[in-house]
């Protein structure tokens, strides 16, 4: 092996791929077997964080950076004056045995610009995956890009050999994408996922009913989409998200910060900075969609169509909806318990265990976890009715943010002024 | 009056101590592990010789009184090794054993019960940080060798973890603070101990191809990493530093 060769390569191929925003290594179900190496059965493991603190859990790369496409925000489009690198099959097979081997990686993560057409990509990118299984019995996780255009054939053989398959959106709307990624087209992104998703299906079915059938994706797939790069509402993302979940059983939808790559007229100046608490706005926003029981058109509606950013969206809804509020701790429900800003998943469970053994109060909670300094507006303990004159939206407002200082603060203080 | 028990650090000791809490009626017990400082008040003391067959008959009866769930409580909070730790499992299994009928573990109110999900919790992530942040080196003899300085004594419980995903490759995970590792053969994974003083420098016979993948491995660091984001904070919160030291990709070129 060169490794100079190798190293200059991998600069270049890890380098544009940093961009692909998912790194789970979770939900499948891959067991080690036959004495080999690797095991994907287990949660998922984040080996190391990178200095802007996002985990590190797959080798992250793509195959080549030659593309064939010229999408607008992407640092590989085509007409891009950059270094070009490929990397050959056996290559990567290396690359992730031997990282594996030292456990710095749970496996790998493997994306690719489109260099000649779709099909050639594809099969360039399964032929890495069925080499890892086949040859090198290997069982660590493997995460495929699908890419669009790839025929049904192709992400048949793609399912069999990977843990988890994805697709990007790219842009939250039809409408950005034409703008941005004219050669793109979503209907494109929805075929292979609507196959994946009915395989996906086929398959949970069938290993319901017979012990040994084939593996399908087992760690599920995902997708991701650039925030920012075009003039979409929090809403309209949201509403995305929200679909995509429903219609494909997504595991996870990622949304991306826009990071200026070009001078574009269609795009932010190379100057803007990278709308990051915006992300993580639109990550908690996702979370009360999957784990807190909100709707969607409970986050934001039409005439707010913006994820507040000084409160997060939890305590906005609260916020909004006084007349949920005070909720009796002692009496209230798992789901409405659920509602209250400050208290998480694993607290509501506490309480609700809890309230069976002694009457709650204020103390209790902080001992459970909850963070009271929000909490404590929102409820009332089982024979007092302090705070509840507090419920007046503007000044409460005022009082939480007063006890808490946001990490974002100087975020805010600045990005308010644009909306 | 206080009566002092003490054991030998074994967990079947400590089983054998909380048997002879009943078996002597001893109200008011203390048990503590041997060799610590011996408080300054306390009238009783009674030396704890740790045998397999009381320690069987507790483990029984706690793990149906408390289940999987509790044993497994119980085990991680004794591995924090804490001075203390035996305080709050004792409180709690007099408890259980006082309320047969009750679910005690879920009685988030009660401090001890509150304070073995901490404990839990604590070495749950410190067990997880391990089998994240183990960095193997190739060495001589075609042994994966890594070192580590965990916060608990978390060997116990990463074993199986080790021993699941890598089959077809010796390797040795060693816990400097504590002299121990432990070594997977190809067939099974065996506590050792040795005396390191001697062996680094056998150990430092590094395969070929070592340094070069080390490299590699820095040179992807490098590049995942996304400039426009830098977020030291989050970068140091999630990999505090004293982790540093073993991980490849904090050393420099």
């Amino acid at each position: 092996m060169n490794f100079e060769r190798i190293n200059e390569k991998l600069s270049i191929l890890a380098d544009a791929a940093k961009y692909d925003v998912s790194c789970s290594s979770s939900g499948s179900n891959r067991k080690n077997k036959n004495k080999g190496l690797g095991d994907a059965s287990g949660m998922g493991i984040c080996h190391s964080y990178t200095e802007d603190g996002r985990c590190v859990s797959l080798l992250k790369i793509l195959l080549t950076n030659v593309c064939i496409y010229d999408c607008a925000y992407c640092v590989t489009r085509k007409s891009n004056d950059i270094k070009r690198a490929a990397f050959t099959v056996q290559e990567v097979v290396d690359l992730t045995i031997n990282f594996y081997r030292r456990n710095y990686i749970e496996g790998l993560f493997l994306s690719s610009g489109i260099f000649k057409d779709a099909n050639t990509t594809m099969e360039r990118l399964v032929a890495v995956a069925k080499k890892l299984r086949l040859e090198q019995n290997f069982n660590g996780y493997i995460h495929l890009k699908s890419i669009p255009g790839a025929t049904d054939e192709l992400m048949k053989e793609a399912g069999l050999y990977a843990d988890r398959l994805s697709v990007n959106l790219e842009l939250p709307t039809v409408e950005g994408l034409k703008l941005l990624a004219p050669d793109k087209n979503r209907q494109d992104m929805i075929n292979p996922m609507t196959f994946v998703k009915n395989e996906i299906i086929l398959y949970q079915d069938e290993k319901r009913r017979f012990k040994k059938s084939p593996k399908f994706a087992p760690g599920g797939q995902s997708t991701q989409m650039i925030i920012g790069a075009t003039p979409e509402t929090d809403l309209q993302i949201i509403h995305t998200a929200n679909d995509f979940y429903k219609d494909f059983n997504l595991k996870r939808v990622y949304y991306s910060g826009y990071i200026p790559v070009s001078q574009d007229a269609r795009l932010p100046s190379l100057q803007s900075q990278v709308p990051m608490l915006r992300e993580n706005r639109l990550y908690q926003a996702d979370w009360l969609m999957r784990f807190y029981g909100f709707r969607a058109d409970e986050i934001l509606d039409v005439k707010k169509p913006f994820l507040e950013l000084d409160v997060d969206p939890k305590l906005g809804w609260a916020l909004r909806n006084l007349d949920f509020f005070p909720l009796n701790i002692q009496t209230a429900d798992f789901h409405a318990i659920l509602r209250i800003p400050g208290v998480g998943v694993k607290s509501a469970w506490k309480i609700v265990e809890g309230r069976k053994f002694t009457k709650l109060n204020l103390q209790h909670l902080q001992k459970m976890g909850v963070a009271v300094n929000r909490a404590q507006h929102f409820i009332s303990f089982a024979n007092s009715f302090i705070k509840t004159n507090l419920l007046q939206q503007h000044n409460l407002k005022d009082i939480i943010l007063g006890t808490v200082k946001s990490k974002y603060q100087t975020h805010y203080s600045a990005q308010l002024s644009l909306f | 009056m206080i009566t002092l028990l003490t054991y030998d650090h074994s967990l079947d000791g400590f089983f054998t101590a909380v048997f002879e809490v009943y078996e002597y009626k001893i109200e008011k017990a203390e048990i503590r592990k041997e060799a610590l400082e011996k408080p300054a008040l306390f009238y009783g003391l009674h030396r704890v010789i740790t045998d397999p067959k009381k320690a069987e008959r507790v483990f029984k009866k706690l793990k149906m009184l408390l289940g999987e769930k509790g044993i497994h409580q119980i085990i991680y909070s004794l591995l924090t090794e804490d001075e203390h730790c035996e305080r709050p499992i004792l409180e709690v299994i007099k408890y259980a054993i006082a309320n047969p009928e009750k679910k005690v573990l879920s009685n988030m109110t009660n401090q001890s019960v509150l304070k073995l999900e901490r404990y839990t919790k604590q070495v749950g992530r410190e067990k997880h940080r391990m089998e994240a942040f183990v960095r193997f080196r190739l060495i001589t003899d075609q042994i994966y060798f890594a070192e580590i300085e965990p916060d608990f004594n978390v060997m116990p419980i990463i074993a199986k973890h080790f021993a699941q995903r890598y089959q077809d490759q010796k390797w040795l995970i060693f816990d400097q603070k504590r002299q121990y590792g432990l070594f997977y053969n190809l067939q099974t994974v065996e506590t050792v101990e040795m005396d390191f003083s001697d062996k680094t420098k056998d150990l430092e016979m590094l395969g070929n191809d070592e340094d070069l993948y080390q490299n590699l491995w820095r040179t992807y660091f490098d590049k995942t990493n996304i400039k426009a984001r830098k977020n030291t904070r989050l970068h140091i919160q999630h990999v505090p530093k004293r982790y540093w030291k073993y991980l490849t990709e904090k050393q420099p070129f």
